[in-house]
This record gives structure tokens, sequence and C-alpha cells, in this order.
């Protein structure tokens, strides 16, 4: 069966140039709004996917389903330090820290306020975090009123860059550098000594254990030995997954809201593309039926108005591509409900989302095509040639 | 008003087209209202906060707690004429997703400070005379299918283990703004049963106060009384306190503007496309109008008409439909978002996008219909 030429339909878009790029916009912006959903959901859940590692552990109380209610005493800590499971650093001791995290209200360059999580940390914190960098400044010293600040706490609240002093618990702190983590959740946190924190904050117990795992096959070993100790107390959790269950709620909400508003719309952006492409049909009418008659099957008229229409919806979804690719710039931040603070993140744009609105966009073309297609491949001839 | 049926004529001769149009039409705005209900609905706690009460809490955050000492030299303050206060409970039943609000409340004070809990006076005496009593909203009562008597088991997080309250009271909001969805239960409870150490402490005191023009003094007059304390103290009006709370949230209203923006341009463009198509179809019909004598002001006014009223149509639609699910139905998304009511303002909000929608659609087509020039236009189609 013979096959009407592709260059038929890409002169067809071509003459009715206004039509095709109002159509062609209208479906782009909505595999836009569908991508722009996906990147803001991707970006959230990837803060905290990268946030822990699967070799180290985290130790919480028992109960507490987040750090901030959580409360590890000094002697459960060095009763978990002491696990053979706990890797060495070179010097020989445990490599593990023991951290206090408080929240702490501080004031937006904009404006308004939000809680920022305040980190203790002690000298084995950065090793067990080790995409953590240093971009700027130093690293506080051990005992004096000095703090660092990840990168985006650093470009998003007041008094927060390298040199000013910021106010914490009563007390001035130097800002004395900036850590990046690539994006982490850490990139949201301001870290001090654990050891001076723990007085300033008036806090007498940590918040939780971080430690590094020997070999990552002995975690159950382990989590089920401490667990089962009731002087201690306390959950064991492997870091990587116990940030990946906080962006659970979040990253799920932000999808289906996504998910929601696209899938709605695709159905307003589809009744554009039927409009369209029936009347490029019902202005084609005598056209088709030539086509008919000098042989071409019913078949390979569908065809080609469905191409029509897929390549017109395809067009779209790389004008929604084009214009997504800014989006990647964005930053924003929102609550991570489990620590009552800010989480900045960028947003996430993947060649996957982008191929996943490309497909969108065909599925809307597809569907949309259909019936005007079918409506050129039943035409009877006779009649179609008849037409003004 | 007398080319009515004409233009209904129009809009008749392609009924597929005309229902394309005012079903895209319709989704566009139905999406919108949805976004902005979200966004108001987000804001009802703001509403819904009364300007004579403040809100007392550490100058920190909320996750430090104040000695249950300040309270008595919190009533002395000049201008202060109730004091109550509470924990945030942070629990959840059953599951950790059910997680509504709790709060332990001091039980004496808490009916004074809330007029808008409203519970029938015998279960308010069952509810203050038990130690392990509580009250429910009347949403959360229903979501889950409690009854009077029943044990409602809420497994803390911050204050660990299980605690067993007992459903005494169904309470009702007296403004559709206040939260149904929460459980309220004796903070001396709970103080009684924690740990020594943790006990006579409080997460917020709430003051009333005899005018809402006072708010300013009577918090600068708490705040200054404890400046220098190991505690300090932030005050505000519970307005202040709530907006606080939907800052934290970030910028959602700006994600959620601009995904609005976003659907209400494209379904825009898909609307100019088809009226354009519209009137193209029609170049002959329009050239006969003018043959006939109609001006050409006339032949753009009903042109702009006929897509004025398909916008309106569709707004109408989207708009009734989206006010029909989230007013009557009671639809509160998951209970993700308490309250979840659509305002009037959205709905004409909604109705007036709609005619600009249909202005700017209408506007290209009717100045192109209106420049036609007739012998051209007859000639090409014949």
């Amino acid at each position: 069966m013979a096959r009407i030429p592709f260059i038929y339909n890409v002169r067809n878009l071509a003459v009715r140039r206004v039509s095709t790029i109002l159509t062609a916009l209208g479906i782009g912006l909505v595999a836009w709004v569908f991508i722009f959903t996906l990147a803001l959901a991707g970006g959230f859940q990837s803060a905290l996917r990268t946030t822990g590692s699967s070799e180290n552990a985290i130790v919480i109380r028992k109960g507490s389903t987040t750090e901030l209610m959580s409360s590890v005493s000094r002697e459960a800590a060095g009763a978990v330090l002491s696990q053979e499971e706990v890797a060495r650093a070179t010097d020989g001791t445990p490599l593990a820290a023991s951290e206090l995290m408080v929240v702490w209200n501080l004031p937006r360059k904009s404006g308004t306020t939000t809680n920022v999580v305040v980190r203790g940390v002690s000298p084995k914190s950065l090793l067990l975090r080790p995409k953590m960098r240093l971009v700027q400044g130093r690293m506080f010293r051990s005992g004096l009123d000095e703090v660092v600040v990840g990168s985006m706490v650093a470009s998003r609240f007041q008094n927060c860059s390298v040199g000013s002093r910021l106010k914490l618990a009563g007390r001035e702190w130097t800002v004395v550098g900036v850590l990046d983590a690539d994006g982490a959740a850490y990139d949201s946190e301001i870290w001090g000594d654990v050891e001076l924190f723990m007085p300033v904050f008036d806090r007498p117990v940590f918040q939780s254990l971080t430690l590094r795992l020997r070999d990552p096959s002995q975690f159950p070993a382990l989590k089920k030995r401490l667990e089962a100790d009731p002087r201690l107390s306390v959950e064991v959790k492997r870091e990587d997954e116990f940030y990946a269950a906080q962006s659970g709620m979040m990253a799920g909400l932000l999808r289906a809201l996504g998910l929601f508003v696209t899938s709605i719309m695709s159905l307003g952006a589809m009744f554009g593309a039927l409009n369209t492409m029936y009347a490029a049909v019902a202005s084609r009418t005598k056209e088709i039926g030539a086509l008919r008659a000098i042989g071409f099957g019913r078949g390979a008229v569908l065809a080609s108005v469905l191409f029509e229409s897929v390549l017109l919806a395809l067009l779209g979804g790389v004008i929604g591509c084009l214009l997504a690719i800014p989006v990647r710039t964005f930053t924003t931040g929102t609550m991570s409900f489990a620590t009552f603070s800010e989480l900045a993140f960028r947003f996430q744009v993947t060649p996957g989302m982008m191929l996943a609105g490309l497909g969108f966009s065909a599925a809307m073309g597809l569907i949309g095509g259909f019936f005007p297609a079918r409506r050129a491949a039943t035409m009877p001839i006779v009649e179609a040639l008849r037409q003004a | 008003m007398k080319f009515l049926s004409l233009i209904l004529a129009h809009l008749l001769r392609s009924k597929r087209r005309t229902f394309l149009t005012v079903s895209s039409i319709a989704i566009a705005l139905f999406l919108f209202c949805t976004l902005r209900t979200v966004m108001t609905s987000l804001d009802a706690g703001i509403r819904a906060s009364d300007e004579t009460r403040l809100v007392v809490r550490h100058a920190a955050s909320l996750v430090f707690p104040l000695p249950l000492a300040y309270r008595d030299r919190l009533a002395q303050i000049p201008g202060v004429t109730r004091v109550g206060y509470g924990n945030w409970f942070g629990g959840y039943y059953q599951d950790p997703k059910n997680n509504f609000t709790q709060f332990a409340v001091d039980v004496g004070s808490f009916f004074d400070l809330y007029p808008e809990v409203l519970l029938p006076a015998p279960e308010r005496a069952a509810f203050e005379g038990e130690r392990t009593a509580c009250i429910a909203g009347k949403a959360l009562v229903q979501k889950y299918g409690w009854k009077i008597g029943d044990q409602i088991p809420i497994t803390g997080t911050i204050f660990p283990g299980t605690w067993p309250l007992v459903l005494r009271g169904v309470f009702t909001a007296a403004t559709p703004d206040a939260d149904e969805n929460a459980i309220f239960f004796h903070w001396d409870f709970v103080n009684e049963s924690i740990p020594e150490g943790r006990r006579d402490f409080v997460g917020i005191y709430w003051l009333k106060i005899a005018s809402a023009s006072q708010a300013a003094a009577v918090s600068a007059r708490v705040d200054a009384l404890y400046e220098n304390s190991a505690r300090p103290t932030k005050t505000e009006t519970e307005k202040a306190f709530q907006a606080g709370f939907i800052s934290m949230m970030g910028n959602v209203s700006l994600l959620l503007t601009i995904l609005g923006s976003a659907i209400v341009f494209a379904i825009m463009l898909v609307t100019i496309n088809t009226m354009m198509m519209a009137a193209r179809e029609r170049t002959t019909e329009i050239a006969i109008l003018k043959t006939l004598g109609f001006s050409d002001g006339l032949v753009l006014q009903l042109v702009a008409a006929e897509s004025m009223i398909v916008s309106l149509a569709g707004g109408l639609l989207g708009c009734g439909v989206a006010m029909f699910l989230f007013r009557r139905l009671d639809f509160t998304a998951g209970g993700m978002i308490p309250n979840f009511r659509m305002l009037p303002e959205t709905f004409l909000f909604g109705l007036a996008l709609a005619l600009v929608m249909g202005l700017l659609s209408g506007a290209a087509p009717a100045f192109l219909a209106a420049r036609l020039q007739i012998a051209g236009a007859l000639r090409k189609v014949a």
C-alpha cells in the first residue's frame, strides 16, 4: 500500500502557519507545565535522596520519626561507638559523629522569616559526608563563636555571608565559611561546634549519632543488637533510607498536584488539537478526495492525518522542552515536614523528564488527531471531490 | 440584542467546534479555580484568627518550650484579660500518615480563649472532669468513624509512648474557616505522665486582650519582660503567627501563580486559534453580511460577541463545576488541606478572567472581519 509522502504533511503545517504556531504553542505550554511540576518534585526529592549515604547509619531515639524529635544521651552514644561494626578513622578512633540539631527562626533576604536547621557537629561530621566541600572561607574552630553555613543559607538569608555576624541563642557568631553539599539538605543548614552548642542552646543530649559502617552488609546485625538493648532505647536506620523517607510526603504532594494539573490541562489542549485537525481536514476535503481517487487507500489517509497531528504536537513538545531548559536554574525553598524548617533546592530537569514531556505531547497529538483522521479516511470519494 | 439569534446561529453552525472550545475554556478555568482555592485554603488559618488573641512562644522557634512559671507573670501584664497555654503534640493516630492537629491544652482557660470551638454543655462537663478525656472536631470524627466513649490511642513522637485518650465530646467550628480536623486534650495529663525533667514546660501561651488596638503594646510589654532571660519570648497576634506558618511553606503561592498563568495562557492560544479558524471559514458569509449593509463596526461587534459568549459559557461551566465540587461536596484533597473551600471571590475572578480571554481571543478575528474587502472576499471563494 502506497504511503502519502511526509513532505505533504510538513507543507500543510507550513501553509497554515498561524494556526500551526498557536496550536503548537498551546500544546507546548502544557508540556512545559508537565516538565515544570516533575522538575519541582524531582528537585525536592533529589535534595533529600542525595543527602544520605548507604555506607552510613543514623541512630535516633526509639519512636521518634524525625531527628528533631529525637534525643540520644551521651551514655547511649558512647555505647554505640564501641560497637565493632563502626569503621575507624586513620587515627583509630571511631568514624562517627554525635550531633545536636535545633531549628532557629531567621530572616530571609526577602524579609520574611523561616526556620533554619542549626546543627552542632563534631570533627568527624565532615568526614562522614564526603560530598561536602568548603567553597568559601574556612571551617569553624572548636570552642570559638564561629559557624559555617550551607550554600543555600548563604544565598537566601540575611547576615549569612562570610564575615557577617549572626545572632543565635543570644550570642553573636561569626560566619567563617560556606559549605556546599551539591544540592543535598545540608546546604540548608548552619553548622557549629557541638560541644559549644550544647551549653549555649541548653541541650543536655544529642539529637542523633551518625556512623560509618565498616562494611555496609553488617548493618542488619548492628541494627538488631542496638535496638534490642533496653538501656539504649534507640532506632538505627540506614542514612540514605532515613532521608529518602523524609521526602515521601512532600514529593508525593507535589507529584499529585502536577499530575492533577497536567492531566486535566492536557484534555483542554487536546480539544484544541482536535479543532485544528478537524479544520485542517475540512478545508482539504477536495484534496483528500483527490488523493483517494488516484489510489491512496483509507489506511494511507488515516496514517497521514494522524502523522500530521503528531508532528504538530511534537513541534509543541519541542517548544515546551526548550522553554523548560531555563527552569533548571530556578531555586526555591519549601518547608520540610521532618525538620519544620526550610529546605532549599534547585529544580531538576533531566533528559528523562524532557522525553516524558515529548511523549506526553505526542500522545495528545495522537488522540487529538484520531477522530479527524477517521473522518478523512471514511469520506466518500465522489462527495469529497464534488465539494467546493 | 436583536442580533443574538444570528450569533447563536453562527455558534451552532459547527456544534462540535463550539463544544470543544467551550470545554477547553471550562477546563482552564476549573484548574484556575482549583489552584486559587488551594492558595486561599492555606490562608484559611489567617482568616480564622482572632485579632484579640496573642501567641507567645520562645523567640527562637516553637521547638523550644517556655516555663509554666511565666503564666502568672503574663496574667499580670496590663491589657491581658485571660491566659491559656498548650503544647503542640505532634503525634499520630494508628499510622504516621494520620497526623492531624493535636493540642494538649489547659482545659480551664481553653473555652474562654477559643469561643469558636462549640461543644454541648454536657460533653464539655464530661471532658473537663476526666483526665484522659479528649474532644475531636466533627470533620475528624466523621473521617475515622469515632463515637463518643471510644478510646483513641495517639502515638506521641515528641512525647514518646501511646496515649490512651477517651473521646468525650465532638466539637463544631463556629466559623467555616476554623479547623475541625483537630483534637484537644488535657495538658495536665501529659505533664504528669512525662519524665520529671521535662515537666512544667509550655509550648505556646495564648493571651486574650481587651481590644485589638492594644495588640502591639501588650506584645512589646511581654517581650521586654523576658528579653534578657534564658528563655526570651516572641509575641505576636494570632494572625501574624499563622501568616508566619504560611511563609514557612516557601513561595507556594508564586509556584501556583506560575502554573495558573501558564494554563490560562495556553488555553487562550488555543481559543484564539479556534476563533480565527471560525472567522476564516466564514469569509463568504461575512462578505455577504456586509453586502446586505452591515457596517464594519457591527461586523466587528458580532464576531467579538461570539467569542465573548463562548468564553463566558466556558467560564460559567468551569467555575460552576469547581464551585460545586469545592463547596457542596466538602472535598478535602485527601485530607492534605483541611478546609478546602472555594470562596465566592474566586468564582467572580474566574468569570472575569473568562471575559478577558473572550475579548483577547475575539480581537484579531473581529478586526480582520471588519477590514474585510467585500469584492475580494466574494471572488476568492467563487
